[in-house]
């Protein structure tokens, strides 16, 4: 399965992305302060934005203009979504890991489990 | 918000951030930055704000964003698919893209012509650089209850508006009649059209002078000349200062070359000005008519300019009694108006009724124009129609292009595309075309149009007609196609048919409607031509040859032409006039007979002619007699016609005598009697009722020779012999002839110029009909080849498969023809009642045009109809 190369900290904006776009927050400020709070990392604005382009160019994420707030200066957000593609990802990554793990806490079941993720 | 983010990091953001970056960028800053003024106040907030734009600064967020294939793409790029896709169909279907193409072509290629020729009339005239404000001076009269109109006028008005309305004016220029006349330069001769006129006519038409000035008509004895007319006197020696003789009567130095006038100006056959000083002093009867006052004579013309600082109409008010304040008291029942005839109206509108301008030309133009317009209709509605015939094929089309995403605006862009693509193409064509047709038309119209390659005006109204055309082409399938669901239309439960095809038979009706109506205009106007040219003349216009005697040489004469001709035995007779057989040029009052009316306007045409006249032009006697050399009484004998019995309202005329001047006059009454009676003779205008006229015997009065051909002998022949006796006999006069019936046709110019343009157009618009026709009947056929497969296996007859093809049609087209009859008798009967002599509006005509309406829809129909009836079944059903 070819999948495009997802790296760690991208892997975290989509994850985000995805969390946050149910509220409608997924955006630069508010993808930053998500991540700080719940890795601890400092992460720059820079960073995400340059994240978010990447994930946008590879077909993961989509994005469109929204309101403007005043804090912004009358400026519109950029709201990013997870495209379907960005999902599918997201599981493959997620199910190669549980597949992992499992063997790890099961190592009897590994071969049983083989072409599961195969989906 | 109290806090605001240092400007000049913002500053710097904006200028090296791309454009479609820096909102989110600098809204993102902004909301961080107020974040952490809460958390860790503004003075350090602003510091991490440095931090964080100095972060990006980086060539990733100096570029654009990269295009996503999620976004929409560009207009360019949509643009040129419709435009591939729209070449593709064009291709695919050749034959429906070549009538679409060539019938929008030929429409517009009408259209645009009738747009130059409207061009061309409005421009009239407007070569005159004071255009706006150059009148003719005119007068209304008052005769036996009639108010006639005309641009003669007395000789003393020219004084009387300078002393009196001086100030009204910036020019004046008196002038007598546009002729031809003989202009000679040593040996060489030439006729030329020209005319006598004032010092400051030159001002008033701004003639562009090439050689001399404007002033050259200040001497006497000068003339200015046009530069053809120079170029055929004196070829390219230089004309100024040389001396020229006009008519044989006056010697004049050219003073002046001016530029031809263009074609469409109304005095372009001004080829000369002589001074109207010259005139005056070289014919007694005007020097009379100025030295005496004479406000009764009206044989002259004047040309003004008005001031710059007032109009026409407040002009024409004030100059109204100049007249009538001047005539003697006997004149002033004639209630004489003058008034100002503007230059910008002299071409269009320059009919009068009952002293009520009635348009003119101008209705001819609006004609024109109508008939463009709908002609321009005719080729959209073939457009549309072939379009939305053709939409049940497309209907897959628009039904996946709608299930993968099309929405609405772009199939509507998509059509327009294809019509404007169709247009364009067609106006290429239709350029061809009239760069092929501009010869001809000019000929017909009587026009010389250049094609405007350099005009940018024509070229903005091309842009627009394209616009215009192209949206009205495209709108009836880009709205109508672009509704279609496409659920409906893959499903192939989609039929077009039914009400669908409702406003495509209108659309054919409305054709139809516009072509029959333009056949039965067309059939009108040439029967009335018929019908006038059938008129009978009074006289015998066969092989009858006229001369104008332009020089004093002619005359004295008469008996050694009439006996060398006679001799040669080229001519049957010979006699002289007053007037041309095409024309009267003298109208005369005063005359009176026992039991005349008192109040009767005894208004006559007058006309001298010599013994053998009636023997000559074949004069048919109602009663009495002819001229004869055999009563020396004759010289006061007069001839008078039928319609001169009725005007005196006399029984027995033979022999009534007709008393012409007044006892109070200074010169003594004269007394003729009549000794004959002619039927009428038509000289005037073929339309109207011949005036009354009385025919005088003169030697003197006459300008015109008429010769008799010798009907044994061809022509051409005759012609020879006869110039070669006229160069013996009068040696100095150029030799100019004209064939009497010849000139009686140019009556019919404008008659048969509108009957060839009408007959034109009305054969483009049926060619166009037919060709949407041809198509629309292709479509349907090709709808119902199953249909037609499971007849013919059924058993119907290729007659039977034919007849319920062509049904169809022909409804619509009886349609048209019970909705054509009806406009076109309104609008032909108003044409006709500008005539008093006119045809009938014969229901034949109306029958006749419907007939050939009906037999061009089946034979163009019929082309297909019977392609599909003889098709073979199997080839039809088998692919099911």
């Amino acid at each position: 399965m070819k999948r495009s190369y997802l790296g760690e900290f991208e892997e975290i904006v989509l994850l985000t992305v995805a969390v946050l776009e149910l509220q409608k927050q997924a955006y630069g400020v508010a993808i930053t302060h998500e991540i700080i709070e719940q890795t601890g990392r400092s992460v720059r604005l820079n960073q995400i934005h340059a994240a978010l382009d990447r994930l946008e160019d590879k077909g993961m994420v989509k994005s469109e203009m929204g309101e403007p707030t005043a804090e912004r200066g009358g400026r519109r957000k950029r709201l990013f979504t997870v495209t379907a593609y960005g999902r599918r990802t997201l599981q493959d990554i997620q199910e190669v890991r549980v597949s992992f793990w499992s063997r790890l806490l099961n190592p009897l079941n590994s071969i049983g489990q083989r072409d599961w993720g195969m989906g | 918000m109290r806090h605001s983010p240092p400007q000049l990091a913002d500053k710097l953001l904006r200028f090296f951030l791309a454009d479609d970056r820096r909102e989110e960028v600098l809204g993102d800053l902004h909301e961080e930055f107020h974040w952490q003024v809460r958390r860790v106040g503004e003075r350090r907030a602003r510091w991490r704000y440095w931090g964080d734009v100095l972060r990006f600064l980086k060539p990733q967020f100096t570029t654009q964003r990269t295009p996503n294939h999620s976004r929409k793409p560009s207009n360019i790029t949509m643009i040129r698919n419709y435009l591939k896709v729209a070449f593709r169909n064009l291709a695919r279907h050749k034959g429906y893209s070549a009538i679409n193409v060539g019938g929008l072509a030929v429409g517009m290629a009408v259209a645009m012509l009738i747009g130059l020729w409207i061009y061309d009339e409005l421009s009239y005239n407007t070569y005159h650089k004071h255009y706006a404000r150059i009148a003719q001076v005119m007068q209304h009269q008052t005769s036996n209850g009639h108010v006639g109109s005309q641009n003669a006028i007395p000789a003393p008005l020219e004084d009387e508006l300078r002393a009196k309305y001086g100030d009204n004016f910036k020019h004046l220029a008196m002038a007598t009649w546009q002729g031809d006349r003989i202009l000679s330069y040593g040996d060489k001769k030439i006729t030329r059209s020209g005319n006598y006129m004032g010092v400051e006519m030159p001002d008033i038409l701004s003639l562009q002078m090439m050689k001399g000035s404007r002033n050259g008509l200040k001497e006497p004895n000068s003339i200015l000349l046009s530069a053809s007319t120079a170029q055929s006197l004196f070829g390219d020696a230089n004309p100024m200062g040389k001396l020229i003789n006009i008519d044989g009567k006056a010697d004049v130095q050219v003073t002046g070359v001016y530029e031809d006038l263009p074609f469409n100006t109304e005095l372009h056959e001004l080829t000369f000005i002589a001074p109207w000083k010259l005139f005056v002093a070289t014919q007694p009867w005007v020097k009379r008519a100025l030295d005496k006052r004479e406000w009764g004579n009206n044989s002259f013309q004047l040309f003004v300019q008005i001031a710059d600082n007032t109009t026409m109409e407040t002009v024409s008010t004030r100059i109204r009694n100049a007249k009538l304040a001047n005539v003697p008291a006997e004149d002033k029942k004639y209630k004489a108006e003058i008034f100002l005839h503007p230059m910008s109206d002299w071409r269009l509108h320059s009919n009068w009724d009952e002293g009520v301008q009635t348009g003119g030309y101008i209705q001819y133009v609006q004609l024109f124009a109508i008939v463009g317009v709908f002609v321009l209709l005719l080729a959209c509605i073939n457009f549309m129609n072939l379009s939305t015939a053709r939409s049940e094929k497309r209907a897959k089309e628009v039904g996946i292009r709608k299930a993968v995403g099309s929405v609405r605006s772009q199939l509507i862009n998509q059509f327009f595309s294809e019509s404007f693509l169709v247009v364009v193409f067609a106006f290429g064509v239709a350029i061809l075309l009239i760069l092929a047709l501009l010869p001809w038309f000019n000929e017909v119209a009587d026009k010389r149009i250049v094609f405007p390659w350099t005009n940018v005006p024509f070229w903005l109204a091309s842009l627009t007609f394209i616009v215009v055309t192209g949206l009205l082409a495209g709108s009836y399938p880009a709205f109508y196609l672009s509704s279609f669901q496409p659920i409906k239309v893959l499903k192939g439960t989609f039929k077009v048919g039914g009400l669908a095809a409702v406003p495509r038979k209108v659309l054919v009706v409305v054709q139809f409607t516009v072509s029959i109506t333009l056949i039965i205009g067309t059939s009108i106007v040439y029967q009335q031509i018929q019908h006038t040219k059938n008129r009978p003349l009074g006289y015998d216009s066969n092989g009858l040859v006229m001369m104008q005697m332009l020089s004093p040489a002619f005359y004295g004469k008469y008996d050694v032409l009439k006996t060398d001709l006679k001799n040669a035995g080229v001519i049957q007779e010979m006699a002289e006039s007053s007037s041309p057989l095409t024309g009267v040029w003298s109208n005369n009052g005063g005359f009176s007979w026992p039991g005349k009316a008192p109040s009767l306007d005894s208004d006559f045409s007058t006309i001298w002619v010599t013994h053998d006249f009636g023997k000559t032009v074949g004069w048919q006697f109602k009663e009495g007699r002819d001229f004869s050399r055999k009563f020396t009484t004759d010289s006061s004998a007069i001839i008078i016609n039928e319609a001169a019995v009725k005007f005196m309202g006399i029984e027995h005329p033979l022999g009534t005598v007709v008393k012409w001047g007044d006892d109070s006059d200074t010169n003594k009454p004269e007394y003729f009697t009549i000794v004959g009676v002619i039927k009428d003779v038509l000289a005037e205008s073929p339309y109207e009722p011949v005036k009354q006229a009385i025919y005088f015997l003169d030697y003197e009065n006459v300008n015109w020779i008429m010769l008799k051909l010798n009907p044994a002998r061809s022509a051409s022949q005759s012609i020879a012999t006869i110039e070669s006796i006229f160069k013996k006999d009068v040696p100095s006069a150029p030799f100019n002839y004209k064939f009497a019936d010849l000139e009686f046709g140019k009556k019919f110019a404008s008659e048969e110029r509108i009957g060839k343009l009408a007959g034109g157009f009305a054969i483009l618009a049926i060619f166009i009909s037919c060709l949407g026709l041809f198509g629309l009947s292709s479509f349907t056929a090709e709808q119902r080849t199953k249909e037609i497969g499971v007849r013919k296996v059924l058993g119907a007859s290729v007659l039977n498969l034919w007849s319920l093809l062509s049904k169809d049609f022909v409804v619509l087209v009886i349609i048209a023809c019970l909705i054509a009859s009806p406009i076109a008798y309104y609008y032909l009967s108003e044409w006709l009642s500008d005539y008093d002599y006119r045809t009938e509006l014969s229901w034949w005509v109306f029958a006749g045009s419907g007939a050939g309406a009906l037999i061009i829809t089946l034979l163009t129909v019929s082309f297909q109809t019977i392609k599909a009836a003889l098709v073979n079944p199997v080839k039809s059903l088998r692919s099911e």
